[in-house]
């Protein structure tokens, strides 16, 4: 096995081992952390898959909180297993993306306009669900119904080691498709897209049909992850699922870890969680806000620094000390 | 239902139309000028608008004198707001500056939370009611929209009688014939980035006699600006006055009729719909 793959194969050994590394009463405050990094970076990943072609959304809190949604009312009003709610959510997000990409790619709403035509329709959700709140419960959120213990029928589990597993596959197959991506065609067109719509365009590249894809897959594999998340922490909230807040967040995160990277969307949601939660456990309650505040800054000072995120950087570093010994061939 | 209720909606989406203009054109200017849409930018509101409150509630300041200064809060505001992360990366990609404005929107909301905590903080300045028609006009909201439209007019009459004005309207024509033909566009950025700043101010102190202020008020009237904007064509400042009236009413009177959150599902809604038939904005000449 070369280098890449075989530090691969041990860093995924060592996850599917850690549940089981002696922690004594940390073991479920580790795993909570770990399952809501892997959570939050396959949706990042979700995020990036069209977010790296400029294709910017701000407003995938919309495909997050129809996923979300959709699996928890139909499991709290008709008891419908999430084995089917959750499908049937990344169905209807499927379609809310269809019915927001086409015409916007089709008459071509780009740059700045798409990103607050995004906005809109995240917002759009939000207030949706806020309205109807006779079954939504509006912005109090809504408990997941309890099947009364363990169930797999329902997906509720009290041991945090199966969400843990699944938290964990469903991040490596979001890898797995990004790399898909990364490799295909398709990136080479949406890539081409990207640079010069019309001239893309002009040498046969389809243009709509492209875009529409990628949208269709982001959203697709972001409502699955909102479902997923929704069975973890079996409560929904209109303003931590959909809307402009959520959305901003996912787009940081990845932003910061680098989202032209495979590792990008982890890399600054595990930055993002690690700072909140050690402020919180350095703090307490006492400095509410400070973690976002020192959030805030260093975004705005990657951002004007190091657009590319951290992934992004370091692999500039390593390129630049790489780049002099392969370029003289001695 | 009784239709004088529509009407009172429909007069009150107007009162409100002026102070959202105020909001829009703010922005507007920017984005004309510099090309980057500032997302904080009714976080900044938000933040005169504790400025606001302190002078009143905290100093006892007299209301005509806080006002003003408010405005000059505004203005320093937008100046450090471009000094500090606009003018760094005035040429890189588009995203990036709305990501770095949203970084600071981020920084804004989570600072004001820090030092002020999330509780919700009201001027409270008790104005009476007039009576017009069994119609209850408050003079909360009739104030504060004589005052936006005098500043709008205001602001109409610096953009076309200054020399500075001019060079601001020049600049968002054309920004690299502006530089071509000596003139020093930094220089622009800067009292165009007060004046947006200013008219923020200026929104926080009107907006101070409705609303209280808490860390979050951004998130209740950010989107909605940029809607306006977009929806008047982005640097339009015609076309941004015009869809402030539209987008509040379709909020006051759908308010009325459905709910709060129907009359803004309905604007957000107006506006992809728009976005589709009329991507320039409302008052854009097709192609």
């Amino acid at each position: 096995m070369s280098g890449p793959r075989l530090a691969a194969a041990l860093a995924i050994a060592a996850l599917v081992g850690a549940p089981f590394v002696p922690m004594g009463g940390m073991r479920q405050y580790v795993l909570h952390v770990a399952i809501q990094i892997f959570i939050w970076a396959f949706i990042g990943s979700a995020w990036s898959l069209m977010g790296r072609f400029g294709l910017v959304s701000l407003g995938h809190g919309a495909f997050l909180g129809v996923g979300a949604y959709t699996t928890v009312l139909l499991w709290n009003h008709f008891r419908l297993t999430p084995w089917l709610g959750g499908p049937a959510g990344v169905g209807l997000a499927v379609l809310v993306a269809l019915v927001l990409g086409y015409p916007c790619f089709r008459f071509r709403v780009v740059g700045h306009y798409f990103g607050l035509v995004t906005l809109a329709v995240g917002e759009v959700v939000r207030l949706l669900i806020i309205a109807e709140r006779d079954w939504t419960e509006g912005s109090l959120g809504l408990t997941l119904k309890t099947a009364g213990g363990d169930s797999l029928l329902a997906v509720q589990f009290a041991d945090k080691r199966v969400f843990y597993y699944a938290a964990l596959l469903v991040w490596l197959a979001g890898l797995w498709i990004w790399h898909r991506v990364d490799r295909s065609m398709a990136r080479a067109a949406l890539e081409a897209i990207g640079e010069d719509e019309t001239a893309a365009a002009s040498v046969g590249i389809h243009v709509t049909r492209f875009k529409l894809g990628i949208t269709v897959a982001s959203a697709a594999l972001t409502a699955f992850g909102g479902a997923l998340y929704a069975q973890y922490i079996t409560y929904v909230n209109p303003d931590t699922l959909s809307g402009i807040g959520v959305s901003l967040k996912i787009v940081f995160a990845v932003v910061l870890g680098g989202m032209y990277s495979l590792l990008g969307p982890l890399i600054g949601t595990a930055l993002t969680t690690a700072l909140s939660e050690g402020l919180r456990i350095a703090f307490g309650l006492k400095f509410l806000g400070m973690a976002e505040t020192i959030y805030g800054v260093l975004l705005i000072v990657f951002i004007i620094f190091l657009p590319a995120g951290i992934a992004g950087g370091a692999r500039r570093l390593v390129g630049r000390r790489v780049a002099p010994v392969t370029a003289s061939p001695a | 239902m009784d239709p004088i209720f529509l009407v009172e909606a429909a007069i009150n989406g107007i009162l409100l139309g002026g102070v959202l203009a105020v909001l829009a054109l703010g922005l507007n200017l920017i984005f004309g000028v510099l090309d980057i849409v500032w997302i904080a930018y009714v976080d900044l509101v938000m933040l005169a608008m504790y400025a606001f409150y302190f002078m009143v509630q905290g100093h006892g300041w007299s209301v005509w004198v806080a006002g003003p200064a408010t405005l000059v809060v505004g203005a320093l505001l937008g100046i450090a707001v471009h000094l500090l992360i606009i003018s760094p990366i005035l040429t890189s990609a588009p995203i990036n500056q709305l990501l770095a404005t949203g970084g600071l929107l981020f920084f804004l909301q989570s600072f004001a939370t820090f030092l002020w905590t999330t509780d919700h903080r009201s001027v409270r300045l008790s104005l009476p009611s007039v009576e017009i028609g069994g119609i209850f006009l408050p003079f909360t909201r009739v104030i504060p929209f004589a005052i936006s439209i005098l500043a709008m007019l205001a602001l109409y009459l610096f953009l076309r009688h200054t020399y500075i004005g001019t060079a601001i309207r020049a600049v968002s024509q054309d920004r690299d014939a502006m530089a071509l033909m000596g003139a020093n566009p930094q220089r622009v950025y800067v009292v165009t980035s007060a004046v947006g700043g200013a008219m923020a101010g200026l929104a926080a102190t009107l907006l101070s006699f409705q609303y209280s202020v808490h860390p979050f008020f951004g998130g209740q009237f950010g989107p909605l600006t940029f809607m306006i904007c977009v929806l008047g064509g982005l640097g339009n400042m015609v076309g941004a006055f015009v869809a402030s009236f539209v987008m509040s009413e379709i909020i006051a009177i759908g308010g009325v009729m459905f709910s709060t959150e129907m009359g803004y599902v309905i604007a957000f809604v107006v506006f992809i719909v728009v976005m589709f038939a009329r991507p320039g904005g409302i008052l854009a000449r097709r192609e």
